[in-house]
């Protein structure tokens, strides 16, 4: 047990520290790079939490597949559902609405 | 056929009535581990839960039905002179509602797929057989609400529950509807969930990957769907009730919301669903196919992979039910495209099985005739897709009845064939006991042409444009209505045939043997019905799946 | 360590039974993960079309409430991470009151969040029935309409996770549940734990950092 302290302290520090960054970008003028950044930052975030103390780093392919196609199929329905929406007036203005 | 197990005992019982009683099998079998009702209702053997969803899917099956034969009825005439305008609109809701998720959805998976599994991949039970009994309680709480709905007097919204109409203005049980099926959707999700994880982790040793019977292969990409697919509509209900309970307007164009996104997040569950309805099916007939060929199955990793493929690509079309919603039609483009994607792994098994037949010993067993009766709807109703699936052409018949034939092709024609066919197959493998083959080839009939009396004039009436939906008709359409009507007259009673002769199977038919139709497969290996436990002694394969000797050129 | 009287029906070694139990959940968070899913496709929905008002009503938030509860949400991971070590390495005590705080602070989450409600109730941006008093433009009130849809889902399962870890605590107290033999146990609920930190991880910038 140990032995398992010292790097899931730093993880979580490094955690504390993507936090700090991502709170403090959000006060940066960055226009339409802010969302961009904020989910970078989550991103980051979600693999250190499911890697270290979800302890993924040591599990099996099929256990990680599973995660894997939930965020693979996640992305497919923001996507595709995003797409309709920024496409819609495209090159037609309201031909739909 | 081939007798292993003859009726032995009670003699003297035997000499007084013509029936045969219990056999050898049969005394130790799951169906004799327990008679009291505890032993049923808390039972976590994945082979008693089964024949309770059995009972359970086949009850919401007459319940939809009935709420059928009353529309069918209705449209005989131009007017509506059975039902009243908010009478119909109830019960079509009702008929989708029920058959959708109460009925199609659990019906192959929850019976076949539970019996099935851990018989032909070698294991004693699913992984988790508590939750495959919670499983169960959950479809019940969902079926419980459904039914309040019935009595309270039932919801009109239609089973899409479309936004603004279900969260704004239909009047009706919305909510309890909406309740039911975001309940029986986490039965839908732990079966998922079990069947995945068994499928994993308890092969028997041997049973590697490409060994797998095709059945196992098409429950697996099937559980996937289940669990990626069911929350997000688990979710979307959620909101709707919000809506309508809290005022909270996530789809209320007045606050700026969309009622496309609705649409969209309820069919990334919806279409997906269809390939939850037809993929088992398809899982039926492989081995069907295969077991009346007496060949093994011509292509086993190109059924294997279409049956993945149809699962991934699933999910890449279900725009296709929005083409004329106002959504952007460059999306439109995309998706017409990726629809028609989908039908090349549904065409691949097509004619896998087909080239299987090839030269096979074919024998005519109902199991057969229900498998063919399978792949001819199905080929119409995937070909009637392709039409729709293409942008221009949908223009024209969009919400017609030529979209009710097309999905009735794919889900009563393909799926509930290959329920009974599964039926009639497995039958004597889960009560020990063969029921009558001249019964069951006639009922496959009867179902067969019933279904096309029914159904085919429907694409007929759709594409003269009769709209979906509606039962005040314009009267030129009578005589395809009538025509309809008559033929669900035929399928309904095609229909009642099985319980008759299936049940009366239970007590006066032959016992039937381990392996009547002399398949291939784990289960036929184990005694009808089966012990508790399964298997005595976890087997040790050493055989590839499908390995019926082939007779060789001018071989007898 | 292993002791075949913990080894259940279906299961013929122990290593199989855990790695059967570590595949379920995780198939279970992938269907969370497509849960949420859903709402997140709202909010990026909504966010791309109503981008001016979404970031107006954002900065009405209350950011430094949310950002010392995802503070407070990453340290129960941590401890949940360390009861899992504690587990494997037979250590019941130092389990149980591992995993007692990891749900001490998931009501500390709650209370925090709960106060953040009220707060905004008062501020009338809540939109429930007299505390909307400021959410008469429609974009404001689709926005609050989905941050209390969000964090509301989350709440619920935040409440579902604590009570999970309050009766494991309570079960090894009770020696009904023992380590190592079934770390298993822990080691899956945490998974659990952990997920709904992730997701919360992901409901902060997407509600807070709207920019």
């Amino acid at each position: 047990m140990r032995s398992e302290l010292r790097p899931l302290a730093l993880v979580y520090l490094g955690l504390l520290a993507l936090l700090a960054l991502t709170v403090a970008g959000s006060f940066l003028p960055l226009g339409h790079a802010s969302p961009a950044v904020s989910f970078g930052i989550a991103m980051a975030k979600a693999l250190l939490i499911v890697w270290f103390f979800m302890g993924f780093r040591r599990e099996g392919w099929a256990v990680r597949l599973a995660v894997l196609a939930g965020l693979v199929w996640l992305t497919i329905l923001l996507s595709l559902t995003l797409l309709d929406l920024l496409t819609r007036n495209w090159l037609m203005p309201h031909f739909g609405t | 056929m081939s007798e292993t197990v003859t009726g032995r005992g009670g003699s003297e019982e035997a000499s007084r009535e013509e029936t045969v009683n219990e056999t050898q099998s049969e005394r130790v079998s799951y169906l004799r581990a327990g008679h009291t009702l505890r032993s049923w209702f808390f039972t976590t053997d994945h082979k008693r839960i089964a024949l309770l969803y059995l009972i359970s899917v086949t009850f919401f099956f007459f319940i939809g039905g009935m709420a059928a034969g009353l529309m069918r009825t209705d449209l005989l005439t131009p007017q509506g002179d059975v039902l009243s305008n908010e009478g119909y609109n109830r019960a079509f809701t009702l008929h989708g509602v029920i058959m959708v998720w109460f009925f199609l959805i659990p019906s192959i998976p929850n019976v076949f797929g539970n019996f099935l599994i851990p018989l032909m991949i070698g294991a004693r039970d699913l992984a988790f057989p508590r939750l495959n009994l919670l499983s169960w309680y959950i479809y019940w709480i969902g079926g419980l609400f459904t039914l309040w709905v019935l009595l309270a007097g039932g919801v009109d919204t239609g089973w899409t529950f479309y936004t603004p109409l279900s969260s704004m203005f239909a009047n009706g049980n919305v909510v309890m509807a909406a309740a039911a099926v975001f309940v029986v959707g986490f039965s839908s999700i732990l079966t998922g969930l079990n069947f995945i994880v068994t499928i994993h982790t308890l092969r028997a040793p041997g049973m590697t990957w490409g060994r797998l019977p095709l059945f196992v292969w098409s429950h697996y990409a099937t559980s996937v769907i289940l669990v990626l697919a069911t929350p997000v509509l688990t979710v979307t209900l959620a909101l709707i009730v919000a809506e309508r309970l809290f005022g909270l307007g996530i789809f209320d164009p007045a606050l700026g919301g969309d009622p496309l996104l609705y649409q969209h997040l309820f069919w990334f569950y919806s279409h997906p669903a269809v390939y939850i309805m037809v993929l088992p099916a398809m899982a039926v007939v492989s081995e069907l196919v295969a077991a009346a060929a007496r060949k093994p199955v011509f292509g086993y990793w190109f059924i294997v992979f279409s049956s993945l493929g149809i699962a991934a690509v699933g999910f890449l079309v279900w725009a296709h039910h929005m083409f004329v919603s106002g959504m952007s039609m460059y999306v439109g483009a995309v998706f017409s495209f990726l629809s028609l994607v989908v039908a090349v792994p549904s065409g691949i098994k097509v004619y896998n099985w087909t080239a299987t037949l090839w030269k096979g010993h074919i024998s005519l067993d109902p199991p057969f005739l229900f498998a063919m009766g399978f792949i001819g709807l199905f080929v119409v109703g995937g070909l009637t897709g392709l039409i729709l699936a293409m942008l221009a052409l949908d223009v024209h018949v969009h919400d017609t009845y030529f979209v009710v034939a097309h999905f009735h092709y794919i889900m009563v024609g393909g799926t509930v064939s290959a329920f009974f066919g599964a039926l009639h197959f497995w039958w004597p493998k889960m009560t020990g006991r063969m029921f009558s083959i001249g019964w069951g080839r006639l009922t496959a009939l009867f179902i067969f042409f019933g279904f096309n009396m029914t159904f085919f004039p429907q694409f007929i009436l759709g594409y003269l444009g009769m709209p979906r939906r509606y039962h005040v008709y314009d009267p030129q359409f009578q005589v395809l209505h009538v025509l309809s009507s008559a033929g669900s007259t035929i399928l309904g009673f095609a229909y009642l045939f099985p319980f008759a002769y299936l049940l009366y199977a239970l007590r006066y038919g032959k016992p039937s043997g381990d392996n009547p139709w002399e398949a291939t497969g784990l289960e036929w290996t184990v005694p009808s019905p089966p012990p508790k436990h399964n298997f005595d002694e976890i087997p040790v394969v050493t055989r590839e799946p499908y390995d019926y000797e082939v007779e060789k050129e001018g071989g007898a | 360590m292993t002791r075949s009287g913990l080894v259940e029906e279906p299961f013929s070694d122990p290593e199989q039974q855990r790695r059967a139990a570590l595949f379920g959940m995780t198939i279970f968070l992938a269907t969370e993960i497509l849960l949420f899913g859903g709402i997140f496709a709202a909010l990026i929905f909504y966010q791309a079309a109503h981008r001016e008002i979404f970031v107006e009503t954002s900065r009405e938030l209350h950011i430094w409430i949310a950002t010392g509860n995802t503070v407070v949400l990453l340290t129960s991971s941590l401890f949940a991470a360390l009861a899992v070590a504690a587990a494997k390495a037979g250590n019941g005590k130092a389990t149980g009151w591992l995993l007692g705080v990891t749900a001490a602070l998931g009501l500390a989450f709650l209370g925090l969040k709960g106060w953040e409600y009220a707060l905004e109730y008062g501020e009338g941006l809540l939109p429930l029935a007299g505390g909307d008093a400021k959410l008469g433009e429609p974009g404001k009130r689709l926005f609050m309409d989905l941050y209390l849809m969000a964090t509301g889902l989350h709440a619920v399962h935040v409440t579902i996770g604590v009570c999970l870890l309050l009766f494991i605590a309570a079960r090894i107290a009770t020696r009904a549940t023992r380590m190592p033999e079934q770390a298993t146990t822990i080691e899956v609920s945490t998974l659990y734990w952990h997920l709904i930190d992730v997701i919360w991880v992901f409901l902060f910038p997407a509600l807070y950092l709207v920019r």
